[in-house]
């Protein structure tokens, strides 16, 4: 019965990937953070964070070290339970829903340190973007797929296919990740976040430690995946160059609170900003 | 050479049930890093189930074992409900230390229902003897070899190709990023406490068949400890070959040296190989001492 669900939901995106679809984004939310705090002991990580990301969008969460940026993605994979406030996907409050069942929600996320499984190929990392399309379980694990399943699979693997071209890393796919360059494992890992077919994709500093070779290779792909994918992302990085260049909505946090909001020039022009954050900051210019 | 060839054998089939026990050890060292101390006491319990299944309520002997994995199972189950799954987050040592708990339960009860006798529950596999050129070997080894390969290879094509067994490794390589993908840890890490249980259950059924059953079954998982250790305490391939070579080595010690010497040599070959290699042949060099 779920995985019924899960396969419509699948194809559903699917559609979206067809490529000449671009342009008729539906309007709306698709991530939001309202209210949000959260401490850890006596330290107020988050206080009253609130933004919202719009369907189809790219939305960038920036702030000087420490500000709680990564502790907002923490909140909203569901690593940490807020002290207050909601997190909502689709409009559907998922505060209380576990970590592994938000993938099947759809929403996936990258990490600040790669964070591939060691010892495994390219291929099976991706593989495992899509494994919350199975339903697991010990009987399922042993018995026999029945027709609704392969579909699944079937439908799995055209994904699977779609993004390894994507991204251009077919030539790796049997590689254990431990023998790639840090460029092409930070690219694997977006691959993998792509397969698991989110709504929401939450980008952790993508380009951290990059070139600028490497970081417009990744600018672009990020573009792609909103343009011809249709999903929402949202990320955050220092590199303001890249942020001030790709980003529709910008949210700036500084000490656990939301200092400003805005698009790129709003922001860019904003003087609590500039104070707190770009004017400390020589790249900002860039 | 005839005499070395005979030892070697026997000592290498040995080793195949060694290996099921190594397996069991490893699949909970690599899926939660801890080392499960009551892996010998699992074995022993499934091997009286067995004896209870066979003896008591007259059951065939393959319907027994399959009650005894159906019961272990079950009772894998609630163990990690009620005991390991509230230690989750803790020092993986208080889990370690629940485990030796387990152990004495098990071994405790065990012996106030049964007492410290040998009992010789009836084979699982034919007893017929293999005429092997001029080595005869006895049937019960080769066939707890034949079933142990079979298991073996069985779990070595899950890990590697079922959609389950990759997840495990991703639970086992990184829960956190594991749960992002829409893995769900719990259910890993009790899928992984029943199979260790099962793998356990077969050794021990398979042990109390061919040479008897008695609480000192336990401490047949002492041996295999060593094995685990020389192996890599998170290799599956490093368990399996490591077994092989701790039941060849035992096996000519115990031919040439005595029965006695059994007990010493397999140890000072580990120790030797350690001081050249502190990590086992194939673990990973990161690995936590013990």
């Amino acid at each position: 019965m779920m995985s019924l669900g899960v396969s419509v939901a699948g194809s559903t995106v699917l559609q979206g990937h067809g490529a000449n679809i671009a342009g008729d984004q539906r309007p709306g939310v698709s991530l939001e953070v309202r209210g949000v705090s959260l401490n850890f002991g006596g330290i107020k990580a988050l206080q009253d964070v609130s933004f919202t990301a719009q369907t189809g969008s790219i939305t960038a969460v920036i702030g000087p070290n420490g500000a709680g940026k990564t502790s907002v993605f923490n909140t909203i994979s569901g690593f940490y339970p807020p002290a207050n406030g909601q997190i909502l996907l689709d409009n559907t409050d998922i505060t209380q829903v576990p970590v592994h069942a938000r993938a099947a929600r759809g929403l996936a996320r990258t990490f600040q340190n790669i964070a591939l499984f060691h010892g495994l190929s390219v291929l099976e990392n991706i593989k495992l973007g899509g494994h919350h399309t199975m339903k697991t379980s010990l009987l399922s694990a042993m018995s026999y797929a029945p027709s609704a399943r392969r579909e699944e699979m079937a439908l799995r693997d055209e994904v699977e296919r779609k993004v390894i071209d994507f991204l251009e890393i077919d030539h790796i796919r049997h590689l254990s990740v431990d023998v790639l360059p840090y460029g092409l494992q930070k690219r694997v890992e977006l691959a993998r976040a792509l397969a698991m077919r989110p709504r929401v994709l939450m980008l952790d500093e993508p380009v951290a430690g990059m070139n600028r070779e490497e970081t417009e290779d990744m600018a672009r792909f990020i573009l792609d995946v909103q343009e011809e994918w249709g999903v929402t992302v949202v990320l955050v990085e220092h590199d303001m160059g890249m942020v001030m260049d790709i980003s529709s909505h910008i949210v700036v946090l500084n000490f656990g609170q939301v200092i400003a909001s805005g698009t790129p020039s709003e922001i860019r022009r904003h003087p609590q900003v500039i104070e707190a954050y770009l004017g400390a900051d020589q790249g900002a210019t860039t | 050479m005839s005499e070395f060839l005979e030892y070697s054998l026997l000592g290498i089939l040995s080793g195949g049930v060694m290996a099921l026990i190594a397996l069991s050890f490893v699949l909970i060292y690599k899926g939660t890093g801890v080392v499960n101390f009551a892996v010998g006491e699992v074995m022993m319990l499934g091997a009286y189930l067995y004896y209870a299944g066979t003896n008591s309520f007259g059951l065939a002997p393959w319907l027994a074992f399959i009650g005894s994995l159906v019961i272990i199972g079950i009772l894998a189950i609630l163990v990690e409900r009620a005991v390991l799954r509230p230690l989750s987050g803790q020092p993986t040592v208080a889990v370690m230390m629940a485990t030796i708990g387990l152990a004495s339960i098990i071994h405790g009860g065990v012996e106030a229902v049964y007492g410290g006798d040998t009992y010789s529950p009836p084979t699982l596999l034919p007893r017929t003897p293999v005429n092997l050129g001029e080595v005869l070997i006895p049937g019960t080894v080769l066939g707890n070899f034949a079933m142990a390969t079979i298991l073996i290879g069985g779990f070595l094509v899950f890990f590697r190709y079922s959609k389950t067994g990759i997840a495990l490794r991703a639970t086992a390589s990184d829960p956190v990023t594991a749960a992002t993908l829409g893995i769900n840890i719990n259910f890993s890490q009790r899928l992984t406490w029943v199979l260790s249980a099962l793998v356990g259950t077969v050794a021990g059924v398979l042990i109390a068949s061919s040479a008897g059953l008695s609480p000192l079954l336990a401490a047949a998982a002492l041996s295999v400890f060593a094995a685990i250790i020389l192996g890599g305490l998170d290799s599956v391939l490093g368990a399996i070959v490591a077994s092989l070579i701790i039941g060849w080595v035992e096996a000519l010690a115990a031919g040439y040296l005595g029965g006695k010497s059994r007990d010493i040599v397999p140890y000072v070959v580990v120790l030797a190989i350690l001081v050249v290699r502190p990590y086992g042949i194939f673990g990973t060099r990161t690995i936590e001492r013990l």
